[in-house]
Parts: structure tokens; sequence; C-alpha cells
């Protein structure tokens, strides 16, 4: 028995006719990481999920133990020692440590959940493991490394023996990374396999055994982490060598764009989301915002963008305050913006492509005259953005669902980075999004730049951030413990250390940079 | 045709064949003669001129209901008050088409715009009740058809009732009422006011920026939202054309299809309407191919009860299992899947 688990041809096709797995093998030794690697939308996650039963593969069979296996659910999965921890938590936030790990499996005390008893198996548990956790503690009040302790601790609760991480270090800091892998290795030795899904090569190299390199679906084939080089591996993710150096215009900044002044917001809770935030964003300029997930991003983002009310201080855009505009005087001032969940708030899913490229412009005089809809001038737009951002689709009247992540986020790119946009909020405007795709969407944003736009950028990619900033801040805790006007001096150590708020710059130095 | 599209177009299909066996087993159930009902059932609705003109007839309203329906659901609002506003409609236009002398032409014209305003009006209510305040549509939509209910029976009995008919208002005045175009199948003109409905509200839904406004918010309104599109306005025009439509539909049935307004409870054209609006997958055009279906069946159903052993609620049960199959999101979804799967492997 050589492998401990098997894939054999695995294909799944998704009912909206997306193939995400096409004739694919994997297989498994006792006790190794094995790392699968590929780009966003390469089918790793979708290979992992048909394992742990969460999918169902359209064609293809499993083997554990030499022994055919029929998965029809997680449960099954778990039953045979298979266990996942998801890119997101599934974690409830208001439980303690302890229920969320003994969720479903709760001790029980005639018919009452015995939580002493939930408590003490919790300790024993990261004794064992060597997980430093407080059982006690309410999750939603840990930081994102515990949390995913916490997951990998619930997945063991349930007997797992193969653990799957799905881009486990995605979230987390250099240094939670580091200690993860420290965990990693310890579980290796105890004898469990662990299946390591990243797209980031260095940490590959840095912990696996064997890696499966996934491309479009397909397997590229199964390697020795040792025999092979990091560009070897690069080559085989991207199947060809793209260049994707970034070049800015030299020049000056002009007008501030975006004001931020005393910005507080306490959205119904005790302690300050964002507490003081001092900035401006000038024409020509690309301001990053880094910081680990859960810092405050998210609010001011969607304060600036007005799904969220300004509490005191004010926002001021192109000189205008935004809470006397609505959205749409917003957009005719040139306001655009690239919402983190394009499925959810970038795009009309059932909606056609070109109604997708539309819908902030769709009643200016170029596309409509007195209420009735220049459909020509609507298709001939529509094949121009779709030429220029080269989205792979059918056709503009094609619907947007059947388009792949990174297609989807070049509609939303060409139709938030207009000729007339002035202000671009972008959140996350390359999660999930390969790297050709990913390489067109900074070279737009950078062309908005060069162009006169003001772009603040959040995102949780440091390599993105620190390709497309002209100046960076870093937020922690809801406020800016870091400010950069100059990115040449940054390493992603130094970036690491502020982002945990372990380093902190003096604040009204930071105020006095960000707000001259 | 995309595989999306057809895969509709199929399960409706399915759906309705399923429909119809179900139709077929309860007629051997509880007819003595079941071949001949079923012939009956299937051919009966063509065999006379009389009941060809009564499927149009029957389409008729039902193309109203349908539009009605498919524009409030395109826009993801789950709106029942077409059923009361087809019925009040009728019984506040009876006033116009009792007592106000026009002529001919005039009359009628003025008797369809009433109607559009009060439906209108009345849909306005749920209708900035939901933009605003976020009140489930469905549920303010069924109470107020139970409130205009109860105003119309107070209209009818204390102003409409005629004392000489047993059940019924005082006569409409000729100059009112909707002629029939041809006498063999006496099919009325009512037709061409629904089929320019349908040519108005596709010109709408899918011509201006305001039904592409309101496509966008039922699609998805957290986009539409952020893409700058007035949630509020968008869902109170819906409810506007939606309720207009369900008036005009009211007034032409009554001033068609009746003498004097007789109706005692209300129609069922409006849970009728949702029906269509699914079948015809909220399309304007399909909504008349979907209510001329369902008026053959209901015609057959009628040619059966009353030419058989078999009874008219048979149709009901009929409609009603359609509606189930068409709603239920995940009917034949294995299937889809393989279709899918095969569509891609080619």
């Amino acid at each position: 028995m050589e492998y401990l688990l098997r894939m054999e041809n695995v294909s799944k096709i998704y009912g909206n006719g997306i193939v995400a797995n096409k004739d694919v093998s994997f297989s498994l030794k006792q006790g190794e990481i094995h790392a699968l690697v590929g780009e966003n939308g390469a089918g790793k996650t979708t290979l992992m999920k048909i394992l742990f039963g969460m999918e169902k593969p359209s064609s293809g069979k499993l083997y554990l133990r030499d022994k055919e296996l029929d998965i029809n659910s997680s449960n099954d999965a778990i039953k045979h020692g298979i266990g996942m921890v998801h890119q997101h938590f599934m974690l409830l936030d208001s439980f303690t440590v302890a229920q969320n790990i003994t969720l479903g499996i709760e001790p029980a005390n005639h018919h009452f959940v015995d939580e002493n008893a939930a408590v003490a198996f919790t300790e024993q548990l990261s004794r064992q493991y060597n997980f430093a956790v407080d059982p006690r503690a309410v999750t939603g009040t840990l930081p994102v490394g515990i949390k995913q302790k916490i997951e990998i601790l619930k997945a063991l609760a349930r007997g797992a023996k193969i653990l799957i991480l799905d881009e486990p270090t995605a979230v987390l800091t250099p240094q939670e990374t580091e200690q993860l892998f420290e965990e990693l290795v310890k579980l290796k030795k105890q004898g469990y396999t662990i299946v390591f899904i990243s797209h980031k090569i260095k940490e590959i190299k840095a912990i696996s055994d064997r890696v499966t390199i996934m491309r479009a679906g397909c397997s590229e084939g199964v390697f020795n982490t040792s025999e092979i080089s990091e560009q070897e591996i690069s080559n085989k993710i991207v199947g060809w060598k793209i260049d994707t150096s970034i070049h800015k215009k030299e020049h000056a900044f002009g007008e501030a764009r975006i004001s931020v002044t005393n910005l507080s917001y306490y959205g119904g809770e005790k302690v300050p989301i964002l507490q003081d935030i001092n900035f401006q964003v000038k024409s020509g300029m690309i301001m990053g915002i880094a910081g680990v997930q859960g810092n405050g991003q998210v609010e001011l983002a969607e304060i600036l963008t007005k799904s969220r009310r300004v509490e005191s201080g004010s926002v001021k855009i192109n000189q205008s305050d935004i809470q006397s505009m609505t959205i749409k005087e917003m957009r005719e001032k040139g306001f655009g913006y690239i919402p983190e969940d394009r499925q959810r708030q970038g795009v009309a899913l059932t909606a056609a492509v070109n109604e997708n490229l539309i819908s902030n412009k769709y009643d200016t005089e170029k596309f409509c005259n007195k209420g009735i809809l220049k459909k020509k001038k609507i298709s001939e737009y529509a094949r121009q953005m779709i030429a220029e951002y080269s989205v792979k689709c059918s056709g503009e009247n094609g619907r947007i669902d059947g388009l792949s992540g990174g297609n989807m986020q070049k509609v939303v790119v060409a139709r938030e980075c207009m000729e007339e946009t002035k202000v671009l909020i972008a959140e996350q405007p390359t999660r999930g999004v390969d790297i050709g795709a990913a390489h067109i969407i900074h070279q737009n944003i950078v062309k908005l730049r060069d162009n006169g736009g003001a772009v603040l950028l959040f995102s949780a990619d440091m390599a993105e951030l620190i390709k497309l900033s002209d100046v960076l801040a870093v937020m922690y805790e809801g406020r800016f413990v870091a400010y950069y006007e100059n990115l040449s001096e940054i390493t992603e150590e130094e970036l690491g250390l502020y982002m945990l708020g372990i380093k902190k710059q003096d604040e009204s130095q930071i105020r006095r940079m960000c707000y001259e | 045709m995309s595989r999306e599209k057809s895969f509709h177009v199929l399960r409706t299909t399915v759906a309705l064949i399923i429909a119809m066996l179900a139709a077929f087993a309860v007629i051997f159930m509880v007819s003595d003669t079941p071949i001949e009902s079923i012939r009956l059932f299937i051919l009966g609705p063509f065999s006379k001129p009389r009941y060809i003109g009564n499927i149009i007839n029957t389409a008729i309203p039902l193309i109203f209901s349908g539009l009605s329906m498919a524009v409030v659901f395109q826009a993801s609002q789950f709106n029942m008050g077409a059923e009361g506003i087809f019925y009040f409609s009728g019984a506040v236009i009876s006033l116009i088409a009792i007592w106000v002398p026009l002529p001919v032409g005039v009359h009628q014209v003025v008797i369809i715009l009433a109607a559009a305003v009060i439906g209108a009006l009345i849909m306005l209510i749920p209708g900035y009740l939901k933009a605003k305040y976020g009140a489930s549509e469905l549920v303010t939509s069924l109470m107020m058809n139970s409130i205009l209910l109860g105003l119309g029976s107070y209209l009818m009995t204390r102003v409409l009732q005629d004392p000489m008919a047993s059940n019924g208002s005082y006569p409409y005045l000729d100059t009112a009422k909707i002629p029939v175009i041809i006498p063999a199948f006496k099919v009325h003109y009512g037709l061409f006011i629904a089929l320019l409905c349908v040519a108005a509200v596709s010109v709408f839904l899918y011509k201006t920026k305001w039904g592409y406004e309101i496509r966008m918010v039922g699609i998805n309104a957290k986009f539409a939202s952020y893409s700058g599109i007035n949630i509020v306005k968008t869902i109170i025009i819906a409810h506007l054309v939606s309720g207009a439509i369900a008036g005009i539909g009211g007034s032409v049935e009554s001033i068609a299809m009746h003498t004097r307004f007789e109706w005692n409870g209300l129609p069922g054209y409006g849970f009728t309407g949702a029906l269509i609006a699914m079948l015809a997958n909220n399309n304007p055009v399909s909504v008349i191919y979907a209510a001329l279906f369902v008026a053959y069946l209901s015609t057959g159903a009628d040619i059966v009860a009353r030419l058989s052993d078999v009874p008219a609620e048979m149709s009901t049960i009929l409609q009603s299992l359609i509606i189930l199959l068409i709603a239920s999101e995940r009917f034949l979804h294995s299937f889809k899947q393989r279709w899918m799967e095969r569509g891609i492997a080619k």
C-alpha cells in the first residue's frame, strides 16, 4: 500500500456549465504535507470539496487504502478521517471556543450539554496538539490566527487523520504563518497527512514534501518539492511566461479628491470600529490600505461608498460632503467602486454582460434618450469593453453568470474604470482572479491613476499593495498605525509587525503626513 | 437558444405534461366513460367556433393579470394585489358605465383610463409601504384584497345594486360596452387592448431605462443600489405600472363580458395571473401563450363538466399542480445538471 488515498480521473462540471475539474488524479502518502497549487479558479478547492463530500464528482473514483470510497456528504468524509479547514471560517462568533469545537459532538449529561466537560475536552485537545487556545473565550473576539487554530482543532476533535487546509495563510500575517507552519510540521510528525492548498510558491517550497500543480481544472503533474524549482512551479501554474510588471507614470499629485477628516465609527458597538481617521487621496495617486482582515477596512470602505452612515467626522469626495449626496449624484461626479463581493454586489448574475456594463451610466445621454435606451450604442460600447479587457464570453448578450470569476471581475473593472472616473475605491480588486486577469485589472487601475484619477486600494495581497500604491497606510484596530510615502523602503516583515499592532508609528506624525 | 433558456422551456413542458397526466388520472377515477371524457377535454375546445372564441375571451383577462404580475415579479416583488384591483376597478368603473353618458368610443376610453388610474393608486399603497418601510408587499397586498372586496361590496349594496335584478348592478349604458369582433367566435375588441398592453409592457421592460431599473432591482437589489439606481422609486414605478394594467384588465373584462356589475367575490384572475407569469418566466410576450394555454385548459374542463360526469373543479386541481411543479426550483435539477454537462462535452 503505497498511497493512503487516491483520487482517479475526477471530473466536475457545475450546473452553470463551468468545468472545474477535468480528469484529475491526486494521491496522498501517509504522513506527508502535500501542497495543492494553482491559480485562483484552477480547481484546487473544488477537488478538495469533492474529497470532503461537499461536491459530487461528475465522474471519477476515490480510494482510501486501496478500498473504493463512496462519499456523499461531509459527514461521510469525517467518518473516514478526512477533515477540512475552509478559507472562510465556519465558526459561530457568539459561541465560546469550547462550544465551537464540540459543536455537534457535545458531551452530554442526561441530555443536557455538559459545558464543563466541553471545556475540559478542549483543554486536553489543545495540550495534546500544542495549540494554545482559551476554551472559554468568545470566538468572535479572537484574531484570525487563533480562529484558524480552532478550525484545525475542530477537525482533529472529529478524528481527522487527513487534514485539508484551504489557503490557510491568505488571512495571516507573515509571523502567524510561520507559527502555523511549525504546528503543521508537528502534526506531520505525529502521523497526520496534510493537504495544503495555496498559490504562494514560497510557502509551498518551505513546507511541503510533494506538490500537485493544477491549471485550468487539469492536473499538471505531481512532483517532489525538493526536485522542482520555484521558477518551474511558477511556469507550470501559469502555463506560459507572463510579464506582470507595471509601469507607472512619474508625476506630481494634484488636488485632494477624497478627504477624510476625524472619522470615527462605532456602528452600535462600545469599542470604536474606526477611530479618528484622517487622510487625503489626491489626483493621480493610488493610496493602499493594508491590514489584517477585520481591523476596520471593510467599514471604512462601506462608509466611503455610503452603505454605512458617517457618525462623526466628515468624508468629502471631490470637495463635496458625501452625506448630502445620493449614490447617483456621487456617480455623476465620477465616483467608481469595485466592491469586495462581486457576486453579491458587483454584478446582476442573471442579467446580460452588456446590462452589467452600463449599470452606472445607463441613463446618460450617450446611452439613453428621453428614457429610451440606445440599444445600438450599448452593444457597441459593450463589444468595445469586451475587446479592451479581453473578457472571455459568448457575446455581449450572454448572461454574466456564464463567465469565470476573473472575466466577471474584468466586467466590473471595465464598468468602474471609465474615462470619467475621478475617484475609485477598489476593494480586493483581484481576489479570486487568475494572474492574467489580475494583470489587466492592475494595468487599468494604474491607467486611471496616470490620467489623474484618485484611487483608494484595499487589499489583503501585500504584493499587490506594494506594486500599485504610491502611498500606503496600515490599519490596526480601526486606526492608522503606519504610513509610508516611499514604498521602496518597505519589507513585508515590517508591514507584518504593523499589521499585528506590535509596532506603531507616532500618531501625530502619521496625521501630518497623510493630511498635508 | 441557450441551454439555460431551453431548460426553462423543457421544464415548463414537462410540468404541463405531468399535470395533464394527473388530470387524466382524476378523470379515470371519477368518470364512467373516461376515454370519451378525455377526448372532450382535449379536443372539445376546438370543436366549435364558439368554444375557440371562448378560449380567447377567457385568455384576455388572464393576459392582463399575467402582465400585471410579470411586471412586479421582474422587480422581485411578490405582490398579489392584482386580484383585488381587478374586482375593485370593475366596481368603480361601473359608476361611469351606468351613470355617465358619453359618446361611444370616448366612453370606453374614459372607463379604461379611470380604471388604470384606480389600479395604479391602489398599488401605490403596498408599493410605498414596501419601498419606504420594508413592509412585506405579499402580506399588505393580500390584506388589501380583503379591504377592496369589502369596499366593493359596500359600493355594490349601497349604490350599484339594481332592485329589479336579483344579483347585479343597474345595467351598463350601451355606449360603454366593448363590442364583439366576429359574431361567430364572439371574440371582443378587448383582445386588441390586451395585445397593445403586451407590446407596451415589452417595450417598457426591455427598451426603457425604467424597465432596466426594474429588472436590475429584481435581479440584485444590492447591485442596483450600489450602481446608483433609486430602489424606492423603482419599486414604486413597478407597482404603479402593474396596478394600472390590472385596473385596465378589470374594466375591460367588466364592460366586454358583462352587461352589469355582477361579481360577488374576488374573481380569481390575480392568482391565476401569478401562474401565468410563472409559466411565461415573466416575459410579456410569453404571457400571451401561457394565458391561451390556461384558458384552453379551463375551457376544456368546462366542456367536460357540462357534457360528462367529471366535475369542473378538476381544472382548479390542474392549475394548482402546474404552479406546484413550476415553482419547485429543484424540479428536474439533476436532469439539468446532466443536460448542461452534455452541452459542454460537445
